[in-house]
């Protein structure tokens, strides 16, 4: 939370430094004795993971950006330059594709971590919806970013995308072929991908900056989601979470390492080492993994009413992705971490078994199991936005509540407590 | 009422997750079983050299796929991400420079425009690629029954289970069953797609005598393709692999001194 | 209570913990800088552009008294079939006397062939040698930008740039044909 600066500059530069942009200040006030609740637990770690994550993104991006060229007739051709011509261009490679599949992995992790201890409560709704932001952000960048090496499944992934764009009403085809630059995916679409990839990697960054500002002002959230009562129940954020944050990240590193060195392909679809061909389709379209549910959804949905399938995929694809933005408002409980909330819990882990359900189906034709499964898992996501979070508020009888984070240094450890949220 | 103090996420829920993902993973996994008669056989899994974290190449099979290479596909298939120079790359079949350049003059190669604007011929250099069969695309399926044989460069990536697919591929040819319907000028083949390939069988006993005396069986010259083609798709496989081992090393010893400084920091810390 | 805290400062136990503070933060940096390394290698040439490092020149077409200009790693390179007069000419002048003094048979391996990078010595621009009458006062090569002048040799005689025309590495494949690079 907002806290008296207890920055000491202790060099003669350091004060003139500080009385002309206070940037130590400000690293130090952020990062170094900030006050954080002193029961996080490893759920907490994957902001810092995330950030390391984008970082890698950026640098290897950039150098690979050195040597790439995002015209239709070479941008295949330059990415194996890079694989076999660049110094360590096959490392830059793989680390930027596999890194993809990590950012997302700790991604969806931090997002249920919010959802289980009630992150996104009263005071920290601008802090969701920014991370919600930074989701889309994310989804767009790598969406932009699989078109570039222009293989099979980027064009083909391209076209189903942006041809969802045609079931605008009236303006659809004018719409369609303003993201084209033409008839359909081709030069034009590439090179406007790739420089729109570019600045998306730079907008999140803008915004994750927005997103830690978010966070810094209320303070961190916690396991028992109750709200920090004095200094007794934080400690500074260096050296205790730094370190702690440093191992975790130590060991995601191990993951994406074995990825990188072991199994650089395993997570990617072999169709796209064939070049572009328009005049072929895949047999089976799939994107990577982290959209799948997404995938799966936009599948699910049959003709409803006059509106036909297709578009109706593509409103509860994006409805999917909107209620998340609504989520601080749809669920009506006063009490913030799942810890307590016995109901919500067992409907929360049903919805992560949905959520890897919806994954499952995204990558089968959609017919069958897999279309019954796809569909089932959609109607429990809607529904535990849309029905259960706002009933559960209201006749879940929670466990009581801890009074603080630390044990009070007199007296026992507990009271019997309703309201947390502030 | 006392709270409890309990390790969360609790352990039912966990086993739940992990049921759920087991039960993902194994739908995900590519088990297909030749349930109709033109879905493709699975191919059976092979041992190759170049497999597990401390693969390497088997150079005397590199060396020996390139001359099936030359002497067999090249006839239709262009391999043009490959230049003689990469021949005698580390890592690969490591011909020598004298060798590579020898075999790059062989080859002609077209250059130009000369001062009167016109493409010529000229003898390979290391720095070229290996030249294309065919002018273009067009000409490759004009000459092929209007199938197009694809670039082999990266094919051993751009196909599921690459290599063992390959080896099952170029060694399964038989005679279609009796009620299969076979299209003009398709061969049967179980283990492509649709189970008819416009791809004649291409190895057959003694088709290339290997210079270095290896019998020129069909399974041994699918081998030594395999190897080559895999080298080609990822000449850094060896490289790569050598550099993982430090890395990890490194990777663990340092987790190991975070791990320990982290609970060192926060002995005296109540936290839970 | 105060003196057990006091001694515990003392205690080879804080030596410990800073020690491992420290290896810590020293593998972490060292881990770090090494894989910068990746990133910085990656803009040195590729292997591509590597192998594309020599030029080969077929000298037969070349007439006596002709100079053509070929390029050489992305540089103009100038092969001048000298004549005989050219041959004495560069062979004859003071070596002394010139700004960078270098005698003419340091700068070819045969007495009728020159070959130069045809960059300026002074800021980069090319010389030129073409028409005739415009080669300057000393028969070789003139520099439009600022005014070099550069004799037979190659070498600079009169104007601001400091030294003679590079020589670039180059061998003699066979009597007609020179490889660069």
């Amino acid at each position: 939370m907002a806290h008296a600066s207890t920055y000491k500059p202790r060099s003669g530069f350091a004060r003139w430094l500080d009385s002309r942009l206070p940037i130590m200040r400000l690293a130090h006030d952020s990062f170094v004795d900030f006050p954080t609740p002193k029961n996080l637990n490893y759920w907490w770690t994957f902001g810092g993971i995330l950030s390391v994550c984008l970082v890698i993104l950026i640098f290897s991006g950039v150098a690979l950006s050195m040597h790439y060229t995002p015209h239709a007739d070479f941008a295949f051709a330059s990415v194996e330059h890079i694989m076999r011509d660049v110094n360590y261009g096959w490392l830059l490679r793989y680390m930027h594709a596999n890194s993809s599949s990590m950012f997302f992995l700790a991604v969806y992790i931090h997002m249920l971590r919010g959802l289980y201890y009630g992150s996104y409560k009263e005071p920290r709704e601008v802090l969701w919806i920014l991370g919600v932001m930074l989701f889309i952000l994310m989804i767009a960048s790598a969406f932009l970013g699989y078109v570039l090496p222009w293989g099979q499944m980027s064009f083909w992934a391209a076209t189903v995308i942006t041809n969802l764009f045609g079931v605008i009403p009236f303006i659809g085809d004018e719409v369609l072929a303003w993201l084209w630059g033409g008839f359909g995916v081709d030069g034009p679409t590439l090179n406007r991908f790739y420089s729109l990839h570019y600045l998306l990697a730079f907008l999140i960054a803008g915004v994750v900056v927005l997103h830690i500002w978010a966070l810094h002002v209320p303070g961190n959230n916690n396991p028992k989601g109750i709200d920090v009562k004095g200094p007794q129940d934080t400690i500074p954020f260096h050296p205790y979470y730094t370190v702690k944050d440093g191992f975790a990240l130590g060991v995601f590193l191990i993951v994406l390492a074995l990825l990188i060195f072991y199994a650089p392909n395993i997570l990617g679809h072999p169709d796209n080492y064939i070049p572009a061909d328009p005049l072929t389709t895949p047999e089976h379209i799939v994107p990577e993994w982290y959209f799948l549910p997404f995938y799966a959804i936009l599948r699910a949905v049959p003709d409803i009413l006059f509106i036909p399938a297709k578009t109706a995929g593509v409103i509860a694809m994006l409805l999917a992705i909107f209620t998340l933005f609504l989520l601080p408002w749809l669920d009506s409980s006063k009490v913030r971490s799942a810890r307590y909330r016995p109901l919500f819990k067992q409907f929360f882990w049903i919805f992560v078994i949905a959520c890897v359900a919806l994954g499952w189906a995204g990558s089968q034709s959609p017919e069958g199991m897999a279309l019954l499964v796809a569909r089932i898992s959609t109607l429990y996501y809607f529904a535990f936005f849309w029905v259960i979070m706002p009933l559960l508020g209201v006749i879940e009888t929670p466990k009581s509540v801890p009074d603080s984070i630390s044990k009070p240094v007199l007296g026992s450890g507990s009271a019997a407590a309703s309201g947390t949220s502030g | 009422m006392i709270t409890q103090t309990k390790r969360y996420p609790p352990r039912w829920s966990v086993l739940t997750i992990g049921v759920a993902m087991g039960l993902a993973l194994a739908a995900w996994a590519p088990v297909r079983a030749a349930d109709e008669a033109t879905e493709a056989l699975s191919p059976s899994a092979r041992d190759w050299s170049f497999s597990g974290p401390l693969g390497v190449f088997d150079r005397a099979a590199l060396q020996r796929g390139y001359q099936l290479y030359r002497e067999v596909c090249s006839a239709c298939h262009s391999l043009e991400f490959i230049a003689f120079r990469n021949l005698a790359d580390p890592g690969g079949p490591e011909f020598s420079e004298e060798a590579v350049k020898a075999l790059a003059a062989e080859h002609s190669v077209q250059d130009g425009p000369d001062e009167f604007g016109e493409m010529f011929d000229r003898p390979g250099r290391l720095s070229d690629y290996l030249p294309s069969p065919y002018l273009n695309n067009n000409e490759a399926r004009a000459a092929n029954g209007g199938s197009l044989p694809p670039d082999l460069s990266v094919i051993i990536k751009a196909r599921t289970n690459g290599p063992n697919y390959l080896y099952a591929l170029l060694t399964g040819y038989e005679d279609p069953p009796a009620d299969f319907e076979l299209a003009d000028m398709m061969n049967y083949n179980p283990y492509f797609s649709g189970r008819q390939i416009a791809m004649a069988p291409q190895l057959f006993e003694g088709i290339v005598e290997y210079s270095d005396g290896t019998e020129a069986s069909v399974a041994q010259m699918a081998k030594d393709l395999v190897q080559f083609l895999t080298w080609t798709a990822e000449p850094k496989l060896e490289e790569r692999k050598a550099l993982a081992m430090p890395v990890l090393i490194y990777m663990l010893i340092l987790t190991i001194l975070l791990y320990a400084s982290y609970k060192r920091i926060w002995r005296d810390v109540d936290h839970n | 209570m105060a003196e057990a805290h006091v001694e515990e400062d003392q205690s080879p136990d804080t030596d410990r913990r800073d020690f491992l503070y420290i290896a810590t933060t020293a593998v972490a940096g060292i881990g770090a800088a090494i894989s910068l390394w990746p990133f910085i290698d990656q803009m040195n040439p590729t292997a591509n552009v590597q192998a594309l490092a020599t030029t080969e020149v077929d000298l037969s077409p070349i007439e006596t008294g002709q100079t053509i200009k070929v390029v050489w790693q992305g540089k103009p390179v100038y092969v001048r079939h000298r004549t005989q007069e050219q041959i004495k000419a560069a062979q004859s002048a003071p070596v002394d006397d010139l700004p960078d003094p270098e005698t003419d048979a340091d700068r070819v391996q045969q007495d009728q062939w020159l070959i130069v990078v045809g960059i300026c010595t002074h800021l980069g621009c090319i010389p030129v040698s073409d028409p005739d009458n415009l080669r300057g006062e000393f028969g070789g090569w003139f520099c439009p930008c600022h005014g070099s002048h550069y004799d037979d040799s190659g070498r600079i005689r009169k104007g601001p740039a400091p030294d003679n025309l590079a020589v670039p590495p180059y061998q003699f494949i066979d009597d007609n044909k020179i490889l660069i690079g």
